[in-house]
């Protein structure tokens, strides 16, 4: 099913793989009303894919679909090479997927640290028991997934609020704290659910950074939906365009900026 | 003492100092870092092979006997490293600050002609790269952390790790050769060269030699009784040259153990968990401390609030002199150790500084409260004073004799003499080799017989010996009427008060004085919190009819104070503002290390000066601002000119006539 999988290299120098997953026309319906209509697009490996629509557009369905939280009744979902059957959260989770919120959903009276250590879940394989004895096995997972959590913290720069509950915080470190328990997870794929919405300038700036580190550093590939297409256009390589459900738009930042459909969808048509 | 350093006598180098260490306290930690959470260490055998590797690898690159190896980043062991190895192949380290924009980095790596720069990360990596066509002599840069460097060109930009490889890997090769360029090295072979910030004009290469640096080291650890057991928290710039003879010079004259923080921001978690024995801070780091002490306290039960402000009141009455070593009562001293139990034990230990013997501040003016209040808890604080020309050390107060209106006696083997003109004059081993490429600036700076200007204006205390300083001897002017016109004088005592953060005076020649003011953001931030008062910007904060209020009622209490003293009555306050952007090193108003370029405040403010004269009652102005990476903006404001209340001339005019 891998058509064009040749792999090819950006301008600035990343290698993007084949094709890692595949929206084959999906449809999602609640009830009569239709929020995803025949809507099939890829994502290839090691690339940073934008999923861009006016509101309603049927966006966070689209990620929800992609994260298994909706099934689809119509259409199938490929990932890495094989048809996905339906799965719980959990389950793709485990398959390397992973994600962030777009009104954040961390643990708020739990610190960072604790809060970035849930994401090392599916990691850890001793029982409740052991845990709570915290004695062999289990202090020996805990201390390696906590190594991997360090490096996350290192990485997002967040250090300094390491030991502070996450109720306490910022929006924007708020925003960061979700994202180090998303990479916390080693994730092939990371899905993220309008990562600068309500930020300022300066966090978008820093996030945006954050963002092309990690597709760079770990090679994650990243789906990412966003409003501000200021960012959206800089930072990923391909970008699909939604507009009442229905795919208008999926090509480069460029090809996708000069389609009309895309321009008409953005700021309206006159109909005379 | 002599035991202790026993084998350090005669070393004449960084490199040799090592060696000694490396031999005699081969498994005590050298340096730690905390890094993905925990603190990573190196001892002392551990560092000398670190180094030794880096040496090699700097060879290997091309570095030669007498190349200028600039260092830039935050305090890292890894930089730290760099400096030794760089001494230790024959080459020149210059540390440089960190923050420093693009175009003031271009000028000093021009300066001395730098062929290889060491980074610490993509940001400082960056701007070399940005400024790279402007320097003819540089060839290669060393970065420390490899993230989000892969897809930079690596024909001249290699990673530390790997050079310290191929250092490893060349060993069998190269190792003579760093033997005999480490052999060449002396007392009088450079150490350091150090760029100071200057308050005017652009920076000056100091260059410091083995002898300055070595000297220094050892008479202050003497001087304090350091030994190798210390430990020190190493946060300030790595450019500065406390830094240096703490982190560098003295640590390896001692043996002693230096940490590096996680990132800037965790500094004070790592003061904590390190809990240094010897400790240094400009004045801002234990009143930013303070305020947040007494803010935190108001925010505490009312159990814990009664209890450490009955005990505090006590430390103020009896904790300095129980310090000092002065006569106490018996039931003094009791209550002493209850409150120390009770309160300033664990007060001292949640501020990190539970084990300090030895605790210094210098840079500017600390406030008398903020000093007597560290003190009065058994902090051993003192104050020094010092320039880079002179290796830090100019002045320093002995145990015992510590107080907050002077910098203490002439540190040891230093010899002070007081000019005409109140100038302070030094010589010492520590004093400064030369301006790099600028013989006109060192003659004008040290003279034949090796006396250096300090640029301040001071004289010795009658009696005690200690020496007081007044203000930058250029800054010293006369009024209208002849009276002494002295702005340090009044503008230490405004920013003593917690809501003022930097304040700048103005009236040489002229018949009175005025003042711009900038609120400290946490401080008036946080009153205005409890106070319900909404703002959106700092610039709306600073223009609050309330705040204004308050900071005229400090303006007040100055004049008060200053109207006491008959030499400077003539620099009370008679009109202010309160500025609506903070001063700030970015646009050139302040240097790096946060001390007021007092020429360019005047001229870039000068519709505002002239509308504090003209007896206007508001002033409108746009102003140029600089952001962090480069970029140009401006603000405007429209800002309230505030008069206040004059105190009467001193008496003693009257009485004159």
């Amino acid at each position: 099913m891998l058509d064009n999988s040749e792999s090819y290299v950006t301008e600035d120098g990343r290698t993007i793989g084949g094709v890692v997953m595949e929206m084959k026309n999906i449809t999602l319906r609640f009830g009569g009303v239709v929020a995803i209509k025949d809507i099939s697009f890829d994502i290839r490996e090691g690339e940073i894919r934008a999923i861009i629509g006016p509101n309603g557009a049927g966006k966070s369905s689209m990620l929800n679909v992609i994260s298994g939280f909706y099934v689809p009744q119509e259409g199938e979902v490929w990932f890495r090479g094989s048809r996905r059957p339906q799965m719980r959260p959990y389950e793709v989770a485990r398959q390397g997927i992973a994600r962030t919120f777009q009104n954040i959903a961390l643990f708020d009276g739990m610190s960072v640290l604790d809060n970035v250590m849930t994401g090392r879940l599916n990691y850890m394989k001793t029982g409740l028991f052991s845990q709570a004895l915290w004695k062999g096995k289990a202090e020996k997972e805990e201390t390696e997934n906590r190594e991997i959590v360090e490096r996350v913290i290192d990485f997002l720069e967040i250090q300094h609020i390491r030991k502070t509950p996450v109720a306490r915080l910022p929006y924007g470190l708020k925003k960061r704290v979700e994202l180090a328990r998303a990479l916390a997870a080693e994730p092939k794929l990371l899905l993220l659910d309008e990562p600068m919405a309500g930020m300022n300038v300066e966090e978008k700036e820093d996030m945006s950074r954050f963002i092309l580190d990690v597709n760079d550093e770990f090679g994650t590939t990243i789906a990412l939906i966003e409003h501000d297409m200021g960012v959206v256009m800089d930072l990923s390589d391909r970008v699909v365009v939604m507009d009442y459900g229905k795919k208008i738009g999926d090509g480069t930042p460029d090809e996708v900026r000069n389609n009309q459909d895309v321009i008409d969808a953005y700021l309206g048509v006159s109909h005379d | 003492m002599a035991q202790m350093q026993m084998g350090a006598e005669g070393k004449q180098s960084l490199p040799a100092l090592l060696q000694r260490n490396a031999a005699q306290f081969a498994n005590a930690p050298a340096y730690r870092e905390k890094e993905f959470g925990i603190w990573q260490c190196w001892t002392w055998a551990e560092t000398a092979k670190e180094i030794e590797a880096l040496a090699l690898g700097l060879i290997n690159l091309g570095v030669n006997e007498g190349d200028f190896v600039a260092i830039i980043g935050r305090n890292r062991p890894y930089l730290y490293w760099s400096m030794v190895a760089a001494q230790a192949v024959g080459a020149v380290p210059v540390p440089l600050y960190q923050d420093a924009v693009a175009e003031e980095m271009a000028y000093v790596l021009g300066h001395c002609g730098a062929r290889f720069v060491i980074v610490g990360d993509q940001e400082q990596a960056d701007k070399v790269i940005e400024i790279q066509d402007q320097l003819h002599q540089f060839e290669h840069m060393i970065y420390l952390d490899p993230r989000g460097m892969r897809k930079y060109d690596h024909t001249q930009l290699h990673q530390f790790s790997h050079i310290q490889d191929q250092g490893r890997a060349a060993r069998d090769e190269l190792t003579g050769e760093l033997a005999a360029r480490q052999n060449k090295l002396n007392y009088d072979s450079t150490c350091v060269m150090l760029y100071t910030s200057g308050t005017t004009g652009k920076p000056k290469g100091v260059v410091l030699s083995n002898r300055n640096v070595i000297e220094s080291a050892k008479n202050s650890a003497e001087f304090d009784k350091l030994t190798q057991n210390e430990n020190i928290l190493s946060y300030l710039p790595m450019a500065w040259v406390g830094d240096f003879i703490f982190s560098v010079g003295q640590a390896y004259w001692c043996g002693f153990c230096v940490n590096c923080p996680e990132s800037a921001d965790t500094m004070m978690t790592d003061l904590r968990e390190i809990g240094p024995t010897y400790f240094f801070a400009p004045p801002r780091v234990f009143e930013g401390q303070l305020t947040n002490v007494m803010i935190r306290m108001e925010d505490a039960s009312t159990l814990k609030r009664k209890m450490f402000h009955h005990f505090l009141a006590h430390a103020k009455e009896v904790g300095g002199k129980i310090l000092d070593g002065k006569p106490v009562g018996m039931m003094d001293r009791l209550k002493y150790a209850l409150g120390n139990a009770l309160v300033y034990g664990p007060l001292k230990d949640t501020l990190g500084y539970g084990r300090i013997r030895v605790g210094y501040t210098a840079g500017e003016a600390i406030g008398p409260e903020i000093f007597d209040f560290y003190r009065s808890l058994g902090i051993n604080l003192k104050q020094l004073y010092g320039q880079t020309e002179a290796t830090v050390f100019i002045t320093v107060q002995p145990d015992g004799e510590v107080r907050a209106d002077t910098v203490g006696v002439p540190a040891p083997e230093v010899e002070i003499k007081i000019g005409d003109n109140g100038e302070i004059y030094y010589r010492s081993p520590g004093t400064f080799v030369e301006y790099f490429n600028n013989p006109e600036s060192t003659a004008s700076t040290k003279d034949a017989e090796g006396w250096v200007a300090t640029g301040d204006a001071g004289f010795f205390e009658e009696g005690s010996g200690h020496l007081r300083i007044i203000d930058r001897a250029k800054d010293v002017g006369k009024m209208a009427d002849g009276s002494m016109f002295a702005p340090k004088y009044v503008e230490n005592k405004l920013k003593f008060y917690p809501d003022i953060l930097e304040a700048v005076l103005f009236g040489n020649g002229r018949d009175r004085c005025v003042a711009f003011i900038n609120i400290d953001l946490t401080a008036v931030g946080n009153w205005a919190e409890r106070n319900n008062i909404a703002y959106a910007s700092y610039q709306e904060l600073a223009g609050h009819p309330k705040v204004l209020e308050t900071i005229r009622s400090h303006v007040t209490q100055v004049n008060k104070s200053v109207a006491e003293d008959p030499m400077l009555s003539g620099c009370q306050i008679h009109r202010f503002v309160v500025l609506h952007k903070e001063l700030d090193a970015d646009d050139g108003e302040m240097t790096r290390t946060r001390k007021v370029r007092r020429r360019i405040v005047e001229e870039k403010f000068d519709d505002i000066i002239t509308a504090l004269y003209d007896g206007s009652e508001k002033v409108s102005t746009v102003t140029e601002v600089t952001y962090e990476d480069g970029r140009k903006g401006s603000i405007k404001a429209t800002l309230t000119i505030v008069d206040a209340e004059v105190k009467p001339a001193a008496v003693h005019k009257v009485a004159a006539e």
